[in-house]
């Protein structure tokens, strides 16, 4: 069981919007596309993207994913952080590269499974 | 494709309007306008813009001068990528008669970096309209990339593509039937156009009307060419 503060934690994550930390992640899902994202991912994932529109939260909101991620240093638009803040879904920020974490993240889940 | 042969092409389609949007870039509208007025054919000065998001975003424009003003701000927001020998991504510039003035080598097929909002904001500052690009597509839709029109984005239209079928778009947009609807021909090549269209009520010709007909779902007849 390894929740979404233990990942903030153990990848060093910036938090930008705190919300909820306890959530227990059960799988991680990439994709930039947020129509492929409402399609495939599944509750509790968390979720590494680029883009930081607004949108990512309502996203988040209906698939119930525990985390947004983003990479390469971006940052949440001002509304996105105010809704992320407001619906509770922590928005976290990783200065390294997707593949970068991405294998982390894959290694870390191994491990706790 | 240069603005002599769509411009021929269309006349012999009997278009009466058409807008010609190069992705990210405006330069060939200088020689399209001119041949245009003397084929009396109706003109939009208009650009395909990619947002950061990767969403493309149709613009029309009343006038070469704001297409340009819009032109420039792409431009200073594109990547600024060294050019690169990769087959014909250079965008000729050309004058009335086809003959080449320039080699575009921009990155033309890059994303700007503004958002979706800020470019559509942009549009409308420049009194243009905007209309979201074949929404229906799984690739560089406003839609695919943000999963759904957000309210705070205020396009003026959504574009459906001329390969979707009316029933499909039905059942696919129904979300987005307070929205007008155009079909384009989103053409790439000189036998693209006119495989879609859209038919227009107008009271006069002139761009104004065109948007306000444009902003007026009830006043536009979708036409699979």
């Amino acid at each position: 069981m390894i929740t979404v503060e233990k990942i903030i934690q153990e990848l060093g994550l910036d938090v930008f919007v705190k919300g909820e930390t306890n959530t227990v992640i059960t799988g991680c899902y990439i994709s930039d596309m947020l129509s492929d994202v409402m399609a495939k991912s599944k509750k509790g994932e968390l979720w590494i993207t680029l883009q930081t529109h607004t949108n990512i939260v309502a996203v988040a909101v209906i698939k119930s994913l525990s985390a947004i991620i983003l990479t390469n240093g971006r940052k949440p638009e001002e509304e996105t952080a105010k809704r992320a803040l407001k619906e509770n879904i922590p928005i976290l920020i990783y200065k390294g590269s997707t593949f970068e974490i991405a294998g982390k993240l894959y290694m870390l889940l191994q491990q706790k499974t | 494709m240069t603005p002599l042969s769509i411009i021929k092409r269309a006349k012999e389609l009997s278009f009466d309007i058409i807008a010609i949007s190069d992705h990210n870039s405006a330069e060939n509208l200088f020689a399209a306008s001119k041949i245009a007025k003397k084929e009396d054919i109706f003109l939009i000065p208009a650009m395909e813009i990619t947002s950061h998001e990767e969403a493309h975003i149709l613009a029309l424009f009343g006038d070469i001068e704001s297409v340009m003003e819009m032109q420039s701000i792409i431009y200073r927001t594109l990547p600024d990528i060294e050019p690169i020998d990769f087959g014909p991504i250079y965008q000729v510039v050309v004058n009335e008669n086809d003959e080449i003035l320039d080699l575009n080598d921009r990155m033309l097929f890059g994303a700007s970096s503004l958002s979706t909002k800020e470019i559509v904001d942009k549009i409308h500052s420049l009194n243009g309209i905007a209309i979201a690009s074949h929404v229906d597509r799984e690739i560089f839709s406003i839609i695919s990339q943000l999963g759904f029109i957000p309210d705070d984005i205020k396009i003026d239209a959504i574009e459906i593509s001329y390969s979707c079928r009316l029933k499909k778009a039905l059942q696919m947009l129904d979300a987005y039937k307070y929205l007008p609807w155009i079909r384009n021909s989103d053409a790439h090549c000189i036998a693209g156009i006119g495989r879609a269209y859209s038919i227009f009520q107008l009271e006069r010709l002139s761009f104004k009307e065109i948007a306000d007909t444009i902003r007026d779902k009830e006043r536009i007849k979708l036409i699979k060419g």
